[in-house]
């Protein structure tokens, strides 16, 4: 009970931290360039950094049963090759049929990933490392190493990114829809519950009647579906499919995933302090060309705050474990 | 048990199936000189290694760019038109270590040339110099290598030129008078940095006394990035008149943010770009105009260069000239800052009334 009361309150203080941070660096930002806090730029911010929340939601599943997704970036590659592919040949589509087209190319990817590490037991890193480069080929295969471009892309289809739904732009609201579906799934659903479970002990939950397989293929289903969800609204987004789109973007995600207080280890991580992760990254990624940091620090900076981040989490752990063996031998 | 054989098997099976799309892709895609396999390029020069054809082989910096693509087309139909053998080939990442493997089997192969677009400018040179030694003429194009590594470089265009031409070009969008931004690739990008040198040369000049140039930005060839760091010009600058952008990506970001933003007229975006990429932009407004070598030509420049210096027509020399099968005039060969180069031309112009036609093509 107490334990548990600890871990709650650390977890909550952690959130404020991230959040005091936050507000710290938009004051500093906003001390240096003012036109950093105006209705235009906010948008902006939150617009570009929808994209990167709904991808970290999805990597926090992955990350708490312990696995890792490095093939997201090409699966977002790939749905969004193949949408490009077919507005431009089927002007026509009807845009959500488009949205629902890169999902289910998304899903395939994580089934396949799913299958690997759940029913034949590659680790996680080994088998997305090795179905990233497969992914990243197709692209370029069904592509044939050509762009899309804007011209070839119907109005309609661009259009995803740019029209608003209740006076919000489509892309955070998908975001938040995104957003309030995890936070319901993981907190209140049994299922939700189960990822937790898998992760923070996968022989107690085996021990209590959790499918394993079941879980994984389900956490794995869902991150590629919305990276396949991520691809069209990133081609939709910037107008143009090309083979190498969002390479090395799988670390930005884990990185707001980490940021977010979510263990690599596993069995930890909240939907908030995701969600966080990922704004905190998007006001970096937005303030620092507004506050002409030179091009050689801003990745220097960048790393620096996830260190500290990183380390904040691994010494708050420590103090837990300290804590709870001291409880323990008394 | 019996149950995880099966799901076993089906990977193998679903892996099979995947690679022979691969190889599909290879054996498909031969003129794109596809993927970082080797069999693609022995198995052409098997099939022919006992005829009497001359053997030329271009080297891009990596598979799956369009740009790469268009230069090795026009190389392979400059080598069709003199009767000799294309090889195209390219690592699959834009590596040096993998330009290096596929030239030392190419030496292996014995080709009679060999063109690189470089990843680096002196990483090649113990293999280029090993070619050389064996008789193979070497040559770079687009991205050079250095002095010692080649015999000639093919060049685009003069930087110098190209920077002067992108400066006139923002003034007369802007009436000569205003600020206006410069949105880059990575802030290492040699040649990036080459012409906005240039533009700054050229901004010292008289007539330019009313135009500032306000800030360099740096998107890393990223759309994410560019795309930030463009709204980041607009909010710092709001009076900025123009954006130039010498990268691909950045000029079609850029263009991207204007017209979602509305501010086509306000804020004109040039440079050099893909047409393809940028047809949507120059049709509606966001870019009166900009930039491009045409990389067909490139291609097809290199290839009349390359038969020129195995037939021994030339031979490297400073005045030399040849003729390049359609392209018109004559080519001479210059003294460049390293080594000697020919260069294409100047950069050619793209507006909204040759758009259209270009679009389809690159």
């Amino acid at each position: 009970m107490l334990q548990q009361l600890n871990l709650e309150k650390v977890s909550k203080f952690r959130e404020v931290g991230l959040l005091g941070f936050i507000i710290i660096l938009v004051l500093v930002i906003q001390l240096l360039n003012p036109a950093f806090l105006t209705i235009g730029n906010l948008r902006d911010l939150l617009t570009n950094t929808a994209i990167l929340s709904i991808l970290a939601l999805g990597m926090m599943l992955v990350l708490i049963t312990r696995g890792i997704d490095l093939s997201i970036g090409a699966t977002l590659a790939l749905s969004g090759m193949i949408t490009a592919l077919t507005v431009s040949s089927v002007p026509g589509l009807n845009p959500i049929l488009a949205i629902l087209l890169g999902i289910v190319v998304g899903c395939f990817c994580g089934v396949m990933l799913g299958l690997l590490v759940s029913k034949i037991g590659i680790l996680p890193i080994i088998a997305s490392l090795g179905l990233m480069n497969v992914f990243r080929g197709l692209t370029f295969w069904t592509s044939g190493g050509e762009w899309v471009s804007a011209y070839q892309m119907p109005d309609s289809f661009k259009n995803i990114a740019t029209s608003s739904i209740l006076g919000i732009n489509t892309l955070v609201f998908i975001a938040i829809l995104t957003f309030l579906f995890f936070y319901y799934f993981v907190n209140t659903t049994i299922t939700g519950r189960q990822i937790y479970a898998v992760g923070s002990n996968p022989d107690s939950a085996s021990v209590s009647g959790i499918n394993q397989t079941k879980i994984l293929m389900l956490v794995y289903t869902m991150m590629g579906g919305l990276s396949g969800l991520a691809g069209v609204l990133w081609v939709s987004k910037y107008a143009s499919a090309q083979g190498d789109t969002a390479s090395g973007y799988e670390l930005t995600v884990i990185a707001a995933c980490i940021l977010g207080g979510v263990s690599i280890a596993g069995g930890v991580g909240k939907v908030t302090g995701v969600l966080l992760g990922a704004l905190l990254l998007g006001v970096l990624s937005n303030g620092l060309p507004l506050i002409n940091v030179s091009p050689f620090w801003q990745m220097g900076i960048e790393g620096a705050i996830i260190m500290v981040a990183v380390l904040f989490n691994t010494n708050i752990r420590e103090f837990i474990e300290r804590n709870n063996r001291l409880r323990r031998e008394i | 048990m019996k149950k995880k054989w099966l799901v076993h098997l089906l990977a193998v099976l679903l892996f099979g199936l995947l690679v022979a799309c691969g190889g599909g892709e290879e054996s498909g895609g031969d003129n794109t000189g596809s993927e970082s396999s080797n069999e693609n390029g022995t198995e052409e020069t098997a099939g022919n290694g006992d005829g009497e054809q001359k053997r030329h082989a271009f080297v891009f910096k990596n598979t799956g760019n369009p740009y790469g693509e268009k230069i090795m087309e026009g190389f392979e139909t400059a080598i069709d038109e003199t009767g000799g053998e294309a090889i195209l080939r390219s690592p699959d990442q834009p590596t040096v270590e993998g330009q290096i493997q596929i030239i030392e089997e190419l030496i292996a192969q014995q080709v009679d040339s060999i063109s690189v677009s470089a990843n680096d400018y002196d990483g090649l040179q113990p293999v280029l110099t090993k070619a050389m030694n064996q008789g193979i003429k070497v040559l770079s194009a687009d991205s050079a290598v250095n002095g010692d590594s080649r015999t000639v470089h093919i060049n685009q265009a003069d930087p110098e030129a190209i920077g002067r031409t992108l400066v006139q070009a923002v003034a007369e969008m802007m009436e000569n008078e205003g600020q206006f931004a410069i949105l880059s690739a990575t802030s290492q990008a040699s040649n990036q940095n080459l012409w906005i040198e240039w533009m700054e040369t050229e901004l010292e000049s008289e007539e330019y006394a009313d135009i500032e140039l306000v800030e360099v930005a740096y998107g890393d060839d990223l759309r994410d990035k560019s795309v930030s760091e463009t709204e980041a010009l607009l909010q710092s600058y709001p009076d900025l008149k123009a954006i130039v952008a010498p990268t691909t990506v950045g000029i079609a970001a850029a263009s991207k943010v204007i017209t979602d933003k509305e501010l086509q007229g306000e804020v004109l975006v040039t440079g050099l770009g893909l047409p393809s990429e940028m047809a949507e932009y120059i049709s509606n407004g966001v870019s009166p105009w900009m930039y491009l070598w045409n990389p067909l030509d490139v291609g097809y420049l290199t290839g009349n260069a390359a038969n020129a210096l195995v037939e021994e027509e030339i031979t490297g020399e400073v005045g030399e000239t040849f003729e390049a099968g359609e392209l018109e005039g004559e080519f001479e060969v210059t003294e460049s800052d390293d080594g000697v180069e020919i260069l294409l031309g100047d950069p050619f112009k793209f507006d909204p009334d040759n758009i259209d036609k270009w679009k389809d093509i690159y």
